[in-house]
């Protein structure tokens, strides 16, 4: 039995998703060019105006927008609506420069629960589901996502928040917790905890589980499905574009549906900037079409993708992506915790130490790795073994006091950090995809 | 007079020690005296010199990082039991030694001792008639 949240838009017949698309995206283009000057202005200088978009056919004739834009108009410049009409942000990213923070009305908010509860009910879920959020909860889109939607679907949600796996683990077991939201990295590691604790699959009551924000394989999803006996759903979403839910998987688990009465997907080749037709891989693009306060039109998202209008089995009638094949960003997600690599730098810099540091993340038997590499400096060198490793050692609580996660750190020897065109390389990740 | 040695950080990993013999050989810097303590991923050499101002300046100048530490050193006749003499003096007036490591001369032999505080355990082993060697005495060994 397919288990909707809003049947009526989910399983439209294509011709109503697209007339409704013709619809939505004139006007949304003309809300853009007359309340946000940065994109009217990127329009003129592409010499394209609202009368230029009738359906969206006229779409390729649009300037793209990309992380670049979003930087330049940092904090305010693509903001659509008078401050007073938001009621949230979100952010990905923290101190490097290179932050996203996008603006929410509470309207805003509305369409993205619904996008995050129509996942929950794709995964199964109902209002007599116990759903633990192990998303972290504040900036990161993850935690507060997929709780309003969790609230929306009616779920008792526990709203747990990454970390602390231990009572992630009493919660799930004496609350019987039936839905989990959380990365796949994190997923995979309560799993692994729960079975060293000598529980089998059949003794935990989770049937399902939502997990994304990070990129992850056919194999670990089936690792995470026997260790803790469930259906695992793939779910993607960006906080350009408003979070978790952008698109979701169903029970078919063939690609995960794009929410396409808010969001419309183009991919483009992106080398040249050239639509491409279905089933070709390309760059994924998105266009919000009804937000209000942060509307992004042609956003490139640098994922990489395929869409298929292919029929699905579950009924849902919108497009389908492929997982992607990841994402550059600042943020890392290790062992389903935010890591940003400015708060290494603040843990060395308290302890009086330079930033000369390499965050190393893999992954072994579906868990992730962890290690900072430190360059060794004149302040933290003593001819006392047992004295440098104590410094180290306070260095790892540190890291993870400030991040809640373990970290291995390893002292390397002066100007060793690998660098790239004189900058040192911050961040090597061998997590397969 | 306590005696300068220069303590340098190494990764424990292939390779490393050789790279520092090999900017002290280049700079003609001799070695009189080296231990090393290790751990699995970094060591630590401890090293005597003839000349500690030149190497420690040529080993930072090729990104080692290297301080200088004080350090005790005893000369003792190179025969059985003149070592436990020593460390008699050392118990009697409660020094604790971090760390040791030795090397016999032609007629003696030369004792380096790391301790905590090494002016106390210096005045200490004096009053019992124990003279320390200064960097000039050890150099000329």
């Amino acid at each position: 039995m397919a288990n909707y949240f809003q049947e009526e838009i989910e399983c439209m017949p294509v011709e109503k998703i697209k007339a409704l698309q013709n619809e939505l995206l004139p006007a949304q283009v003309r809300y853009v060019w007359e309340n946000v000057e940065y994109y009217r202005n990127k329009m003129k200088a592409h010499g394209v105006t609202p009368d230029d978009i009738k359906s969206i056919d006229d779409l390729h004739k649009l300037p793209f927008m990309s992380k670049a834009d979003l930087r330049d108009a940092y904090p305010y410049g693509l903001l659509a609506v008078p401050l007073s009409e938001c009621v949230r942000i979100q952010s990905t990213s923290g101190t490097t420069g290179k932050r996203v923070v996008a603006f929410y009305t509470q309207g805003d908010i509305d369409i993205w629960e619904d996008c995050t509860a129509r996942a929950i009910c794709a995964a199964g879920g109902t209002k007599d589901d116990v759903c633990q959020v192990s998303y972290g909860y504040g900036l990161f889109t993850g935690g507060p996502g997929l709780d309003g939607g969790s609230h929306k679907v009616g779920c008792l949600t526990i709203p747990t928040s990454s970390g602390n796996t231990e009572r992630q683990i009493m919660f799930i077991m004496d609350l019987h917790a039936t839905i989990l939201c959380c990365t796949p990295s994190y997923a995979a590691y309560i799993g692994e905890t729960l079975k060293e604790m000598g529980y089998k699959p059949e003794d935990i009551p989770l049937k399902a589980g939502i997990f994304g924000a990070e990129a992850w394989s056919e194999e670990m999803r089936r690792d995470i499905e026997k260790t803790l006996g469930i259906k695992a759903y793939d779910i993607y979403g960006l906080t350009e574009i408003s979070g978790p839910g952008v698109s979701f998987e169903c029970s078919e688990q063939r690609g995960m549906h794009i929410n396409e009465d808010h969001f419309l997907a183009e991919i483009i080749d992106p080398n040249t900037g050239e639509v491409l037709p279905e089933g070709t891989q390309g760059e994924l693009v998105f266009t919000a079409l009804d937000k209000k306060a942060f509307p992004l039109i042609r956003y490139r998202t640098r994922d990489i993708c395929t869409l298929t209008r292919e029929k699905c089995s579950c009924g849902r009638t919108h497009v389908r992506m492929t997982k992607p094949k990841g994402r550059s960003d600042d943020m890392l997600i290790i062992r389903g915790v935010n890591v940003f690599p400015s708060q290494i730098e603040t843990v060395l810099m308290n302890n009086g130490y330079a930033a000369n540091y390499q965050i190393i993340v893999g992954r072994v038997n579906n868990t992730d790795t962890f290690e900072v590499k430190v360059e060794m400096t004149p302040d933290m060198f003593t001819d006392n073994v047992g004295e440098v490793q104590a410094r180290r050692k306070v260095l790892e609580d540190g890291l993870r006091s400030m991040l809640g996660i373990k970290a291995k750190v390893t002292l390397v020897a002066p100007k060793t950090i690998t660098r790239s065109e004189g900058k040192a390389v911050r961040v090597i990740d061998t997590r397969k995809i | 007079m306590s005696v300068n040695q220069v303590s340098v950080f190494l990764e424990n990993k292939p390779g490393t020690l050789n790279n520092l013999t090999e900017i002290l050989a280049a700079h003609n810097i001799n070695i009189r005296a080296l231990s090393l303590a290790e751990t699995s991923e970094f060591g630590i050499v401890r090293m005597l010199v003839n000349d500690v101002f030149e190497a420690t300046n040529v080993l930072k100048e090729n990104n080692f990082v290297a301080i200088i530490t004080p350090v005790l050193a005893y000369a003792i006749e190179d025969k059985a039991g003149y070592l436990n003499n020593l460390l008699k003096h050392f118990s009697a007036a409660s020094v604790n030694i971090e760390y040791m490591y030795a090397f016999a001369g032609k007629e003696r032999a030369y004792m380096i001792f790391r301790v905590n505080d090494t002016k106390k355990a210096e005045a200490l082993l004096q009053s019992k008639g124990l003279k320390s060697l200064t960097q000039e005495e050890i150099a000329a060994v």
